[in-house]
């Protein structure tokens, strides 16, 4: 197949990007959109042309690293899939393709199509976690957890961090990111002793780091590789109004 | 008492007091439609007017109108304030962006069509509650204000007719989306209750705008 791309360079955060033309040809259906785009890489560098910045990692789903918003969809046209999992199959010969980045204030351009999503990691150090001061590993199956909330528990940790939910909403919202993250450890026994402080605190870095408001239009839900429920944001809701209603902290 | 501010200035305490309000809204316009619905009795407007009278002179409803224009003012205070950040978190657009094919377009225009419904409420004032609490209006036969007259004077303008039957528009869009997202910021979400929650939004949304749009055009082609 041969193809048109449309592809963001910036050279760094602080400079204006632009969109410029590249043409890729004799690219087989069977290649990942990141392969596509390693070919067009190799030609660059045979070119003497920089070759374009873009995130990748494990490329198998895992990682969330190859955020790419593809031809107006966070991850591409098709539903459930990161990049990496997105094949030219999906495409047509001498079709035109226009690459960006993710784009929220929260997340800058680091490069071209690289973007800094380490707010979400200032999020997960707000609370993220559970803090385990003492004592070994428990034993396996020492606290009972019934199987419909470890079930409901991992459907939520399944989230990847990709911020495609970040990238998709309107309002650059992280809601549904910062939802999956409270509402699994919620769930959990192991998660109920921070977990007051926890959902505050993580909404206060949220709010930081300037993401906006949920305004509950879905779009994240639908473009979420790994299918994280909006049921989740719900939580985060209520986790939220009841911690500020009874929580020790007066911040 | 920081944490109350700290708490209703968060992303999320905003968006509690967008639902809160919004729903304490809807109980308005079924309060607001109910009595309206007195126009449709065929007695000349005594019963609308004696109504308008109760509506506009008793105590307790003139204290529970505070709490209404508080409503009204803090949803529109904070709509306009959440649209404005929530514009600024994006920074730079998109060159190609297709998310109408991942969420319906009422629901990311809320800020537009809350803004056509509060024009409209602004004309709406001014056509009835300016009148009738600071103008001079006629006493009916039972020595009412006869509100039913500036009804009917209204609503043979065609212009009237036309913005307020295209406001239920607005108003039905604002609603479809608001009413049930509304119990999604509240927490209040429910494998078993939430399709009924939607359900429950699509028909209150039609029927509230349906109500409201026929007396326009009631008054229009047949009185």
């Amino acid at each position: 197949m041969n193809l048109t791309l449309k592809v963001w360079r910036q050279k760094n955060r602080n400079t204006e990007g632009k969109i410029v033309d590249y043409q890729v040809k004799d690219i087989s259906p069977e290649m990942s959109f990141l392969e596509m785009l390693d070919v067009l890489n190799e030609d660059l560098l045979r070119q003497g042309d920089e070759p374009v910045a873009f995130d990748h990692d494990c490329r198998e789903g895992i990682c969330g690293s190859c955020n790419l918003f593809i031809n107006g969809r966070a991850h591409g046209p098709e539903s459930g899939t990161t990049t990496c999992q997105l094949h030219m199959r999906k495409f047509s010969d001498g079709d035109t393709i226009v690459i960006e980045p993710w784009r929220a204030n929260a997340f800058p351009v680091n490069k071209d199509l690289s973007v800094d999503r380490s707010a979400f990691d200032r999020i997960i150090q707000a609370g993220g976690y559970v803090s385990v001061n003492t004592g070994g590993t428990p034993d396996g199956n020492e606290i009972p957890i019934p199987k419909e909330i470890a079930d409901r528990a991992f459907e939520a940790a399944t989230c990847i961090g990709c911020g495609a939910c970040v990238a998709s909403c309107k309002n650059a919202s992280a809601m549904l990111f910062v939802s999956a993250k409270v509402s699994q450890l919620a769930l959990l026994p192991q998660g109920h002793v921070e977990r007051k402080t926890r959902v505050e605190n993580m909404v206060a870095q949220m709010d930081k780091e300037g993401f906006g408001a949920c305004t509950n239009i879905g779009s994240c839900a639908a473009e979420c590789p790994v299918g994280i429920s909006l049921e989740n944001i719900a939580i985060l809701n209520r986790e939220f109004l009841a911690a500020k209603a009874t929580s020790n902290n007066l911040v | 008492m920081s944490w109350i501010s700290n708490t209703f200035s968060s992303s999320i305490g905003r968006k509690i007091v967008m639902a809160a309000t919004g729903l304490f809204l809807c109980s308005f316009l079924v309060v607001h439609l109910v009595g309206n619905l007195q126009l449709f009795k065929n007695d000349g407007g005594l019963a609308f007017n004696a109504y308008s009278e109760f509506m506009s002179h008793n105590t307790i409803i003139r204290i529970l109108e505070i709490g209404l224009v508080a409503g009204f003012g803090l949803h529109i205070f904070e709509g306009l304030l959440l649209a404005s950040k929530n514009k600024a978190a994006r920074g730079s657009s998109y060159v190609s962006n297709h998310i109408e094919q991942n969420s319906p377009w009422h629901s990311r225009n809320m800020a537009v069509l809350g803004s056509l419904v509060l024009f409209f409420l602004i004309v709406h004032l001014y056509n009835f509650f300016g009148t009738l609490r600071f103008g001079e209006p006629l006493k009916d036969a039972q020595g009412n204000e006869n509100a039913y007259a500036l009804v009917v004077d209204a609503f043979h303008n065609i212009f009237y007719v036309a913005l307020y039957v295209l406001a239920q528009f607005a108003l039905l869009y604002h609603l479809l989306h608001g009413f049930q997202s509304a119990f999604q910021t509240l927490g209040l979400n429910h494998r078993k209750y939430t399709p009924l929650i939607k359900l429950v939004g699509v028909v209150f949304s039609v029927v509230v705008c349906a109500g409201f749009a026929a007396m326009p055009i009631y008054f229009y082609f047949f009185k």
